[in-house]
Parts: structure tokens; C-alpha cells; sequence
């Protein structure tokens, strides 16, 4: 429990305790045995949270239930049983404990991968392997002092020191470790994170912060270079939603909370926040505002910079945050375009307030074919135009729409599989749709019953005005599905020497056709280029529009069997395709954060040119760490916040956004840079 | 793909090159008519949306990029969209290709009889046609044939389905469409035609490139144009044109298509049929204009002997690999595509190098008959020795010793091995009779005596020498490099009396200077044994005298005609006013018709209208002449600096 640490039974405590167990009475909480409710001091000081999670789904010890080489829970994965049909393994989810028939055929005749070539992964984590921890002993001897709970264990550190990219794992397979964090903190408040901070500037330790790790931008890895010892911050304990205010439909939240822990705990009140990114069972809040997320359906609530409201971020130089909750403010440029998408090079985020939705009273799935992906293409174009995009919209190419296919579960009744084939009959031989070319839009609409069904009616007009035929509520659902599991899926196709990833980008809408087939031509080039023996599979989805172009995302996965150096191969294909991307008028990244794309795309002055971001974050980072050996100098962050100082001297009650700033760090070592993907730059 | 090296200058010997095959030994065996006939399926590109002739102008005439221009033409000039745009329709029809396949199969039954009765083979290399067709399905492709004759693009279209390839879309001059009939014919196998200039004419421009860009997008067909613009007269490479290149590159460079595939191809003719033509023509005897009738009356050439022709299709260059590292596609992402945009420095050069690379790239596939090594030989005998003509045997001597020379700098020599040198050259020089003549057992060239006046016999001997001439210039792209080093070293050892061997720099400047034709010239010339290089000089070795000596040879006409004095002089002595261009010509070959009859020139191809040209524009590039309102003037400043010159 979270509250070992803070010890001390004060009877401010004690009335503390009180409330919240009347809190949790109220919530009806099955309350097990011995988790007691506990409130910590440091909370209790600040605000009570209005919900507490006792039941959240991410423990301390994450080995309990995650794998330590793959995705997800321990329990769930794809494997092929003794008939060798493919299965789901697990209770967690609806495909859980199901045959998947068509999975092995697609796996054959995609990539080439047969069940006798079979990889074995490193079965479990030897910690022997993993290198003995730097520890500071002064940080250490006054971080207990605080009670904040901390560890040095093996299991522990080398949980952190990754995220989901393709070499991070193959090399956990592998059983390959290399540079770890030296120790996990968790705090449990805000205030923890204030005092770690401070602690780690005094004591020149270097801090990474660490949410869900789920991060695809090698934002966790730990620069291999560095002597100093690194702690990674584990924010998983700061879960709690701190309060609702149902006038403003807002809700303050913690920022370690995960996405689906989030979900739930509004729903309990009969609310939402609408945002749901396809990671979002284990990515956290303070993640998404750091890597500017997007959710799957931000046509109605918006991407994560039109949710946040507010956001604390505490700094080596002091916490940042606005001094309101106003919905708009035009006092100078937004902090908030600086926290969000710092992947955090700047600070940790602690708390975040975000809007809310009452839950939508009525959900509904759909899908149209389309003879091609150009019709597709067109009809959503068309739908963007119209402003009437449903809650989500994506058009899958063929190669998705068949891999989507073979994810079907065996279907029980003959019934069923009847209705399929006549399904088929109808769209190919009926209606003349080519099966290699036909492809499929997913729909989710969502609002009160009627609007929902007069928009349903309004988007499947104009789909049909592109040559586009309804197909079911089953083939939507399942679209959606295929976005859950592929990193599930991606674990199964590294047991059979199948590597692969996703990446995706925005694009301007004249742009889609023509980046979707040269990116995939790309890939297959490249892929032929340096040497791969199997045809790869190389596929994209439109899945997100908006009015001046769409978000496109490509999977790409080969049979790397016959290589030497398979991620190497990878990362140079996944180079190449990127490079395309911005020769085509594309994006670096619409929603995965850039940190590693733009150390990978540094030699080129197209980071630049392309996404001004990335240079301008490049440029921060390089003066946090210059401030470092030039103490007091204007680098940086340390330079905005003195301006911002000056300016609230005089006018301190109007300053919308303030820096609040800690006496002590004028004299301490500045701050440790956070070291964030640097050693790639 | 395409292999990304075009060219690679070291090792010529190394080049592989496939072998050829007969195209007209099945004519001759089995029926025209059936041939004619016959199932065509040609292969497709992939991504090729199938669509007519007619439905490709509905696509233009819709399409955002001329809407744009047909919008901003009716804002500038004040006359109506839809006037404009039923004036852009109206440019369309005109230019537009209606290609047909009966049509197709017309021209291969006429031009199977016509071919049969012409030539004696046309050989092919049918691996490079496998590769194409690899090719043409992968992506939209190019053909860049050599231009040497009216031949060319029937000959391409007759192999291509002869070959069950797409038929192409050919990028054809305005003057054809004055052949009433024969015009709307070439319509029907797929030629469109453009107007020789549209300079400032925004529309035209926009439904032209339009036009070429649908028909790429698409994968219509293969677009065909000349990378020369217009047939050389002098069977060298002309300066490459860049427009219809850069409008080819367009597609790729914004996206639109993965790749394009451009496909040099080098078409050698053993005697090219319009050589006393172009001779005339070179002379200032003016280009007869495009007639049907003309066409007919030129039908007595069925009756002579033509030789055999090559067509050499060359490795696919990919558009993509040559711009990789080259070009900043996302430079266009900044502006709608349907925009039209001056092409950014970079791609200028860009497209300019390509350019270059590709016509490089046709010249060092393009077949030499045996007679081009003759005419070279009897050229520089005819210039040493006054028409004394040379004794058969000794010519044949020089042809071997030539031959070897050639396979040595790595030129693609057609010596049949397996026959004596004798027949080899006795063959030749009867199939080229009209221009020279063997009596006696000694060979001369064919000039002709007994005119009134000198200035008459004059200009009819030149007629043969630049005939012969034009043959010489086949095998130039051989020899140019080293030509030019063995010239600048001859210079240097007779001219600057200095005992000590120049020093590298110095030959270089400024004849090569680019690094790599230096290099490359060394090299040819270390390897053949005439030079020996080390670090700071070069030396000429006893035996590499005579290769040197050629080498002068070959290059001494086009420097005494290039002498800049000799333009200068006529500006200096002559000119006492401003010239318009038109009429610089002229005056310049009567200036020269002068000097060579008082025979103080020795070389009557400096008659030649194309030197002349190429000096002119030598001198304006480096400052010497001024353009004024399109009049020639000369620099005064540079009197000087023109006499500094080395040559």
C-alpha cells in the first residue's frame, strides 16, 4: 500500500482515514480483507480526492502481472495450441479463450512464417545479468528520510528502463540488457515529486520520469554514457482522481493514472473523458500530456491539448503550472505547448484537470466497403468536408481489412458462417468488388440514440455516393479490436521470427493517396534492398481526419529469418519510410512523440524544415544541460521562468501563469539534466 | 529498381553489353500481313487506370492544375474563364494523340516491306527489352531514344510491337502536322504534337504539361521524346533539352508516383538516310519543309542500301535513385501541388545533370560500324594530303590498328570478327560509294571537280567531307577525353617551348575541367599505353606517339573551327555593327568561305553551320559576346582576354 511510507498517525491522519472509508463506503467498493484505506498525509494536506482507487490495475511490482519481455498482462497472449490453431489466452478481454482459425494461414502466407521456425525468447529475467546499481548514498540516506518508497531491485529497474519499441523488446528476448536505471521511486503525491526533484538537484542524480511504458519513442531509455546514477520516477501511485466539479465538467486527476483505471472511475460517477488512445489500458495520463496523444475518438472529445485544462509540472526549477481554470487565455504563448510533447526532457507532471463528458447513452459500431482504397479515401475526404465525422471513422487498405479477417474467432453456429459466405457472395460477386482491392471503413458512433442514428444515416449516404455498401456492426467491432491486440499479435510474430511495428503521421488531405502508396512501395523496396528473403507486409489505415488533412498509420512487419542483424534491417527500413514520409509532404508523428525520430532524422535538415518542434525541443534540451555547468546562466527553461518572474513582480495577482520557484535550488547543483534520448543526438 | 550508376568511367573495358538480335530475319521468313495482324497483348503497368485517348483530355481539361492556370490567364488578360478554357481545349485537340491500334498494324505491314526493302537487319537487344518489360509494369516509364533520324520513332514503335510491348505516346514537332495525311496517322499511332516554342504562353505550357503528366500518372503508356529536342545533323549529341524531362521528373518528385523509369536507348544507323541532307543543310542549304508529297518523291531511297541498324535499350535509370540524396522532396509540400512552380535551383541542376548522365548514357551504347573508323581515317589522310587518297592495304592496316585503339577505350565497335579486315572494309566503303570512291587500289573521298566557279566545287566537296564527317562524329564520345588531353599536351610541348612536361593544372585548364573527364582521359590513355602519368606530370610515352597524333587529328578540324580567333576576327575585321542571330550565320560562313579559298583554313567542315552555332554560344557563355534585343555584339572589353586563350 501507498502508505507505508508515510508513517507518523497524526490525528489529522486519523479524521483523514475517517473520511475516506465513508468515501469508499459510499462507492459501494467491494473492500477485500486487507487492503485497509489509508490516507497519506501529503494528500490529505492538500485535498481530498474525491475518488480514491484502491482497485487500480497497475500494482508497484509490475512483474506481478505484466510480462517483462512482451506486451500486456501475463496472462494474455496469442499462442498456437496443440492442433496449431492460434489462440487467445487469458479471461481479460472478449477474444480471450477463443480459436482463431485464420490466423496461422494469414501468418503463412503473409510473412512466410511456419510453425517449425520458432524463436525462444529468454524464458525469464536473470538478474545476475543486470548491472549492479550506481546508487548515490546521500540521495538515498535523505530520500528515506522522506518515506517515499524506493527500490534497487534488479526486476524492478530493468521493468523501467524500457518502452514498446521494436529493439527494446528484441533485446529483452534476448535476454540483452543494458543500461538501467539505478533505482524506482514511487511517489504517491504530488508533494512526493516535488521533494524527489528537489533531492536529485541537490544530490546531482538524474531522473526519469516513468508512467505507463508504453512509450514507443525510447523516451526510457537510459543513456548508456551516463556515470551519474539514474532514478526512474514512477508516477503508477499517482492514480487518484482528486476531485469532479460537475458545474464546469471538469476532473482533477493525478497524472500516473492509466487510462482505463481513469475510465472506470468516472463511469462510476456516470462520466468520461472520451479519450482513448489505442494504448490507453496502460498508458497514463501524465504519458499522453507529455507525448501529446491522441485518442480514437477525438472527433468528439478532442485530442489530449483540447482536453487539458490545467497542468502541473514540477521542474528542476520549481513547479509550473497556470494560476486558472479559464477555458481560453491569451497572456503570451501557452505553457501548455511546452509541457505537452516535452516527452519529459522538462519536468514531471503531477496533476492534470481535464474535461469531462457524461457518459454517451448510446454506442454503435459499423462498417462500409469500398470497392478500393481510393473511393475510401474519397468518401472520408467528403465526410471531413461535411464536418459529420462519427466518434471514429478509419479506412483500412485490403492488407489490413485481410489481416483483420483473420482475426475472426471460429464462429459457433453454421448459421453464422452461412451469413458470411453470403456476405461475400453479395460484395464480390454481386457487386464486383475485387477481393484484393476492396477495403473496408470501421465506424463508432456515439451520442443519444436518435442523433446517433440520423448520423449513421447521414455518413452511409455519402459513403454510398462513393460506391461504399454497408457491412455490418461485426466487421467495425472487430476493426476496433485489431487495434487492442496488435501488440499482443506482435509478441506471437516474435516467436516466429516476424518483426514489425507501427508508425504514423498527418498528412494534408491532396497527400493521402499518394503517401500511402509510396510509403508502402518503400517499405517493400527497402525491405527487398537490404536483403529480407520474405515478402513483408507493408499496410496503412486513414484513422483520424480533420478538416485540412488526416492522420495515417502504417503496420509493417517482415520474416526476418536469414538475417544477421534483423533490427538493424528494421530500423534502417523504418528510416527509410520515414524519410518518405517527409518527402511526401507527411509529418514526423502525429501522436507517438518524435524523441527518437528526431535523434534518428538529426543528420538531415529535414527535422527542421518539417517539424519545427523537434529543433526547438533539441534546443531545450541542450540548454538544460549546459545549465548545468554554467550555473544562474539564461539556458533554457531557467531563463523562461525568470522572465515570467520579472513580469509577476509587477503585476503578480493578474499572472495566469506562474512559476513557483524553490528558494533552495539557487545554491544547489542547478538541476540533472533529464537524459532523455540525448545519447542518440 | 535500376542499377544507380548510369555510367562508371573506369573501367570501360568491363562494360557488359548484351548481345543482338535480328529483328527482320522472322520477316523475311513468315507473312507480313499475319504479323500484322496478330494477337497483340502487350504487358500493363500495375497501377494503370484503363482509359481512352478521349477520356485523358476530360481529365486535363477537369484538372485542378489547369483550372489554376485557366482561371489566372482569364484574370490577367480579362477574357473569360470559359473563353480560355475552350481555348485550352482547342490547344488540346491539336496537340493530342489519338492512338489506334489498326493504325498500329498498318504501319507493321507497310513498314515491315519498307524496312525489308531498306535494310539489311535490324538488330536488337532483346534482354534490354526483357528488362523493359519488367520495368513497364513497376512503374510509369520513359523511352529517351537518340535522335539521328526521321526513322527513330517509327522504328521504336515497330520494334516495341513487334516485342508485344505497350505502344508509346510520342512527344512530336508541329512541323509533322503540316503532312496533311501522314500527320493524322502518326496521331493515330500515338504521336502528339508541340509547338517548337511556347515560351511565354502560360496556357499552353499548362495543358502541355498537363497533358504529358496524366498520361505518366496514369500509366497510360510510355512517354517517348527526344532528350536532343531535334535530329543532330552532325551525328554528335546535341546540348539535351529540359523541359519535357523536368515535366517527366514532376510526377515523382511531388509524390505522385513511386518511381518513374527512364529508359535510354540508342538507335545507330550503319548510313543514315538523311546524310547528304544534313550535309546540305549544315551548309545553309535550307531544311525542306514537311511534305507528304516530299515524303513521296523520296521514295527512290527504297531502292538503295541502307546497312543494318541498332537499337541498343539501355539498363532503366530510376528517377528515384537519381535523386536520392540529390533533391528535397518535401521542398513541395509547402505549396499546392497544382500550383505551377519554377523549378528550385537544385532541381534545375538536378534535372540538368540527369540529362546529361542519360544522353552519356545513350552515347556509350550507341553501335559503330566499321565505316566510322574509315571516315575518321580518310578525313585526316584527306586533310594531311590533299585527296592524294590512300592506298587500300595501308587503310586497312589503320583500320585494325584503329579498331583495337577503339575496343581499348571501350567503344561499342560492331567488327565482325570472323571475317577478314580486308572484306570488313571492302564492305563498307561500297556501301558508302556515294562518298568514296576506290580506283587503282587507293582510296579517295568522292569529291567531285569541274565546277564554274571555285566556290561552287567548293561547297560541293564540303558537302561529302561533312557527309563523312558525320560518321567521324559517331565515334567522338570516344575519343573527346583523351582527344582533348592528347590536344592540350600537343599544345603545350610545341607552343610554350618549355622543356619541362606541363604541369597537370595547366591541362586541364580549361578544356577539362571536371576532375573526373580528366581522370577518366589519363586513365584511357595510361592504360593504351600513349601516356605515362605520375604525380605531377605527364608524360608522352615513344610508342603512345601515333595513338596522340590521332588523337590531334581528330579534334584539330573543331579546334581550327572553334579557334576563337576565327569568329573573332570575323567580329573584330567585320562586324563593324550589331548582327542579329539570324543573319550572324551567313555572314560568318562567307567570311569563312573566303579564308578557305585564299586556303588559309585548311578544313572545309568548318563550314559547318552547327560549329559556327556552338562557338557563338561558347563566346556568349564565357562573356565575350552580348545579346542585345536579340542582336550579336562584341564585348570590347575582352579582346584581350580572348587572345590569353590557349586555343
Amino acid at each position: 500500500m501507498a502508505s507505508s511510507s508515510c508513517g507518523g498517525g497524526s490525528d489529522r491522519q486519523m479524521a483523514a482515514q475517517h473520511r475516506l472509508s465513508i468515501i469508499a463506503g459510499h462507492l459501494q467498493r467491494p473492500s477485500g480483507s486487507n487492503t485497509a484505506i489509508l490516507a497519506a498525509e501529503c494528500k490529505a494536506q492538500a485535498s481530498k480526492p474525491f475518488v480514491s482507487s484502491e482497485r487500480r490495475t497497475v500494482p508497484r511490482r509490475r512483474q506481478e502481472i505484466m510480462k517483462w519481455n512482451g506486451w500486456g498482462y501475463s496472462d494474455s497472449k496469442f499462442v498456437y495450441n496443440k492442433k496449431g490453431q492460434a489462440e487467445f489466452t487469458g479471461r481479460r478481454y472478449k477474444l480471450s479463450g477463443m480459436i482463431i482459425p485464420g490466423l496461422k494461414d494469414w501468418m503463412e502466407n503473409t510473412f512466410g512464417a511456419t510453425l517449425q521456425h520458432k524463436t525462444t525468447a529468454t524464458p525469464a529475467l536473470n538478474s545476475s545479468a543486470v548491472p549492479p546499481p550506481t546508487l548515490n548514498e546521500a540521495f538515498m540516506e535523505e530520500l528515506k528520510s522522506t518515506g517515499i518508497p524506493f527500490s534497487a531491485d534488479a526486476e524492478d529497474r530493468v521493468f523501467r528502463a524500457h518502452g514498446h519499441c521494436l529493439h527494446e523488446i528484441f533485446a529483452l528476448r534476448e535476454g540483452k540488457i543494458g543500461r538501467v536505471p539505478d533505482m524506482v521511486v514511487w511517489p504517491n503525491c504530488h508533494n512526493d515529486v516535488v521533494k524527489i526533484v528537489e533531492l536529485a538537484c541537490k544530490h546531482n542524480v538524474c531522473l526519469i520520469p516513468y508512467g505507463g511504458g508504453t512509450s514507443v519513442s525510447s523516451a526510457l531509455e537510459c543513456p548508456p554514457e551516463e556515470s551519474r546514477s539514474i532514478v526512474s520516477l514512477d508516477t503508477s501511485q499517482m492514480n487518484r482522481i482528486l476531485w469532479i466539479d460537475e458545474k464546469n465538467l471538469t476532473a482533477h486527476v493525478e497524472a500516473g493514472i492509466i487510462g482505463q483505471d481513469l475510465e472506470n472511475l468516472l463511469n462510476e460517477s456516470g462520466y468520461c473523458t472520451g479519450h482513448e488512445p489505442d494504448s490507453m489500458e496502460f498508458s497514463s495520463l501524465g504519458g499522453w500530456v507529455a507525448t501529446r496523444a491522441s485518442g480514437m475518438k477525438k472527433n468528439i472529445y478532442g485530442n489530449i491539448e483540447d482536453l487539458v485544462i490545467h497542468i502541473k509540472m514540477v521542474t528542476p526549477q520549481g513547479v509550473i503550472e497556470k494560476s486558472c481554470q479559464g477555458p481560453r487565455m491569451s497572456t503570451g504563448p501557452d505553457i501548455h505547448h511546452f509541457i505537452m510533447g516535452s516527452e519529459g526532457t522538462l519536468g514531471v507532471i503531477t496533476e492534470v484537470t481535464m474535461k469531462i463528458r457524461p457518459v454517451p447513452e448510446y454506442q454503435k459500431y459499423g462498417s462500409v466497403v469500398f470497392p478500393n482504397f481510393e473511393q475510401g479515401v474519397a468518401c472520408l475526404r467528403e465526410v471531413a468536408r461535411q464536418r459529420c465525422a462519427p466518434a471514429s471513422i478509419r479506412l483500412m487498405d485490403n492488407e489490413q481489412f485481410k489481416f483483420g479477417h483473420a482475426l475472426k474467432p471460429q464462429v459457433s453456429s453454421i448459421f453464422t458462417s452461412f451469413l458470411d459466405g453470403l456476405k461475400k457472395f453479395y460484395i464480390t460477386k454481386f457487386k464486383g468488388f475485387d477481393p484484393n482491392r476492396l477495403c473496408v471503413a470501421t465506424l463508432l458512433f456515439e451520442g443519444d440514440r436518435e442523433k446517433v442514428l440520423q448520423h449513421e444515416k447521414q455518413v452511409y449516404d455519402i459513403a454510398a455516393k462513393f460506391g461504399g455498401l454497408a457491412a455490418g456492426e461485426d466487421n467495425g467491432q472487430r476493426g476496433y479490436m485489431l487495434t487492442f491486440v496488435i501488440a499482443y499479435l506482435r509478441d506471437l510474430g516474435m516467436d516466429y521470427y516476424v518483426i514489425g511495428e507501427s508508425f504514423e503521421t498527418s498528412v494534408p488531405w491532396d497527400r493521402v493517396l499518394d503517401i500511402c502508396r509510396n510509403v508502402k512501395a518503400r517499405i517493400v523496396y527497402e525491405c527487398k534492398d537490404k536483403g529480407v528473403q520474405f515478402p513483408p507486409l507493408s499496410t496503412c489505415r486513414v484513422t483520424q481526419t480533420y478538416d485540412a488533412g488526416a492522420c495515417v498509420y502504417f503496420y509493417f512487419a517482415f520474416n526476418y529469418r536469414g538475417l544477421g542483424d534483423p533490427v538493424h534491417v528494421y530500423e534502417q527500413v523504418e528510416h527509410a519510410a520515414r524519410e518518405e514520409i517527409l518527402a511526401n509532404g507527411g509529418s514526423l508523428s502525429h501522436h507517438h512523440g518524435a524523441l527518437r525520430l528526431s535523434a534518428l532524422l538529426s543528420g538531415t535538415d529535414a527535422v527542421a524544415n518539417v517539424w519545427p518542434g523537434s529543433w526547438r525541443l533539441s534546443g531545450h534540451r541542450t540548454a538544460l544541460r549546459t545549465s548545468k555547468h554554467t550555473r544562474g546562466s539564461n539556458g533554457g527553461l531557467h531563463s523562461c521562468a525568470q522572465g515570467d518572474g520579472a513580469k509577476s513582480s509587477a503585476a503578480p495577482e493578474e499572472k495566469n501563469q506562474r512559476v513557483a520557484a524553490y528558494p533552495k535550488s539557487e545554491d544547489g547543483p542547478l538541476q540533472p539534466a533529464p537524459p532523455l534520448g540525448t545519447h542518440r543526438a | 529498381m535500376a542499377s544507380k550508376v548510369v555510367y562508371s568511367p573506369r573501367d570501360p573495358m568491363l562494360k557488359k553489353r548484351d548481345d543482338f538480335e535480328d529483328v527482320l530475319e522472322e520477316r523475311r521468313r513468315s507473312s507480313d500481313l499475319r504479323y500484322a495482324l496478330r494477337c497483340y497483348t502487350p504487358v500493363l503497368y500495375k497501377g494503370l487506370t484503363p482509359c481512352k485517348a478521349s477520356e485523358l483530355k476530360t481529365m486535363v481539361l477537369g484538372s485542378d492544375q489547369l483550372h489554376y492556370v485557366v482561371n489566372q490567364v482569364s484574370r490577367e488578360s480579362g477574357v473569360s474563364v470559359d473563353e480560355v478554357q475552350a481555348e485550352a481545349s482547342v490547344i488540346l485537340e491539336e496537340m493530342a494523340q489519338r492512338l489506334q491500334l489498326s493504325t498500329i498494324r498498318f504501319f507493321a505491314f507497310t513498314l515491315s516491306k519498307v524496312f525489308k526493302a531498306m535494310f539489311r537487319s535490324i538488330c536488337v537487344n532483346e534482354e534490354g527489352l526483357q528488362r523493359l518489360q519488367q520495368v513497364i509494369q513497376e512503374h510509369p516509364v520513359v523511352l529517351l531514344p537518340s535522335h539521328r533520324s526521321y526513322m527513330d520513332f517509327l522504328l521504336m514503335s515497330y520494334i516495341l510491337y513487334t516485342y508485344d510491348l505497350p505502344l508509346p505516346v510520342i512527344a512530336a514537332g508541329m512541323d509533322f502536322m503540316g503532312m496533311k495525311v501522314v500527320g493524322e496517322m502518326l496521331r493515330m499511332s500515338g504521336a502528339f504534337f508541340i509547338r517548337r516554342s511556347f515560351g511565354g504562353d502560360k496556357l499552353y505550357w499548362a495543358v502541355f504539361s498537363e497533358y504529358v503528366k496524366t498520361m505518366l500518372r496514369n500509366g497510360f503508356a510510355p512517354l517517348e521524346f527526344f532528350l536532343e529536342g531535334t535530329r543532330s545533323r552532325t551525328a554528335k549529341s546535341l546540348t539535351p533539352k529540359l523541359g519535357l524531362l523536368n515535366i517527366a521528373m514532376d510526377p515523382f518528385l511531388k509524390g505522385e508516383v513511386f518511381d518513374v523509369s527512364l529508359v535510354p536507348v540508342s538507335i545507330s544507323y550503319e548510313r543514315v538516310l538523311e546524310e547528304t541532307l544534313y550535309a546540305r543543310e549544315l551548309l545553309g542549304v535550307p531544311k525542306p519543309k514537311e511534305s507528304t508529297s516530299g515524303l513521296f518523291k523520296a521514295r527512290r531511297v527504297l531502292s538503295e542500301d541502307y546497312g543494318s541498324i541498332h537499337v541498343y535499350f539501355g539498363p532503366p535509370v530510376s528517377v528515384r535513385s537519381l535523386a536520392e540524396g540529390r533533391v528535397n522532396r518535401s521542398q513541395f509540400s509547402l505549396v499546392p501541388r497544382h500550383i505551377p512552380m519554377r523549378p528550385s535551383e537544385d532541381v534545375h541542376g538536378f534535372v540538368n545533370d540527369a540529362a546529361y548522365r542519360l544522353v552519356r548514357a545513350q552515347e556509350d551504347n550507341m553501335v559503330l560500324k566499321p565505316w566510322v573508323l574509315l571516315a575518321s581515317l580518310l578525313l585526316q589522310n584527306q586533310a594531311a594530303g590533299k585527296n592524294q587518297g590512300v592506298p587500300l592495304g595501308e587503310l586497312i592496316q589503320q583500320a585494325v590498328w584503329l579498331r583495337d585503339l577503339c575496343r581499348q577505350f571501350g567503344a561499342f565497335l560492331h567488327w565482325p570478327d570472323h571475317v577478314p579486315p580486308s572484306e570488313v572494309v571492302s564492305s563498307s566503303l561500297s556501301l558508302h560509294s556515294g562518298l568514296v570512291r576506290v580506283s587503282e587500289d587507293r582510296v579517295f573521298l568522292a569529291l567531285e571537280q569541274g565546277f564554274l566557279t571555285a566556290e561552287e566545287e567548293l561547297l560541293s566537296q564540303a558537302v561529302v567531307v561533312l557527309s563523312c564527317a558525320s560518321y567521324r562524329n559517331q565515334v567522338l564520345h570516344v575519343f573527346l577525353r583523351p582527344a582533348l588531353l592528347a590536344s592540350a599536351i600537343h599544345t603545350a610541348s610545341s607552343s610554350q617551348k618549355r622543356k619541362a612536361p606541363p604541369p597537370l593544372s595547366w591541362l586541364r585548364f580549361p578544356l577539362l575541367t571536371r576532375v573526373c573527364d580528366f581522370e577518366e582521359a589519363c586513365y584511357l590513355l595510361t592504360k593504351s599505353g600513349a601516356l605515362h602519368v605520375n604525380q605531377h606530370e605527364v608524360l608522352a610515352t615513344e610508342r603512345g606517339h601515333r595513338t596522340l597524333a590521332f588523337l590531334t587529328g581528330v579534334l584539330d578540324p573543331f579546334l581550327q573551327g572553334y579557334q576563337v580567333r576565327l569568329v573573332c576576327r570575323f567580329l573584330c575585321e567585320d562586324a563593324t555593327e550589331a548582327l542579329t542571330e539570324r543573319r550572324f550565320v551567313p555572314a560568318v560562313r562567307e567570311f569563312i568561305i573566303k579564308h578557305l579559298l585564299k586556303g588559309r583554313l585548311r578544313y572545309p567542315e568548318v563550314l559547318s553551320s552547327d560549329l559556327q552555332r556552338n562557338a557563338l554560344a561558347a563566346l556568349l557563355r564565357l562573356g565575350a559576346v552580348q545579346k542585345v534585343q536579340g542582336c550579336v555584339c562584341f564585348a570590347h572589353l575582352y579582346v584581350l582576354h580572348m587572345d590569353a586563350f590557349p586555343f
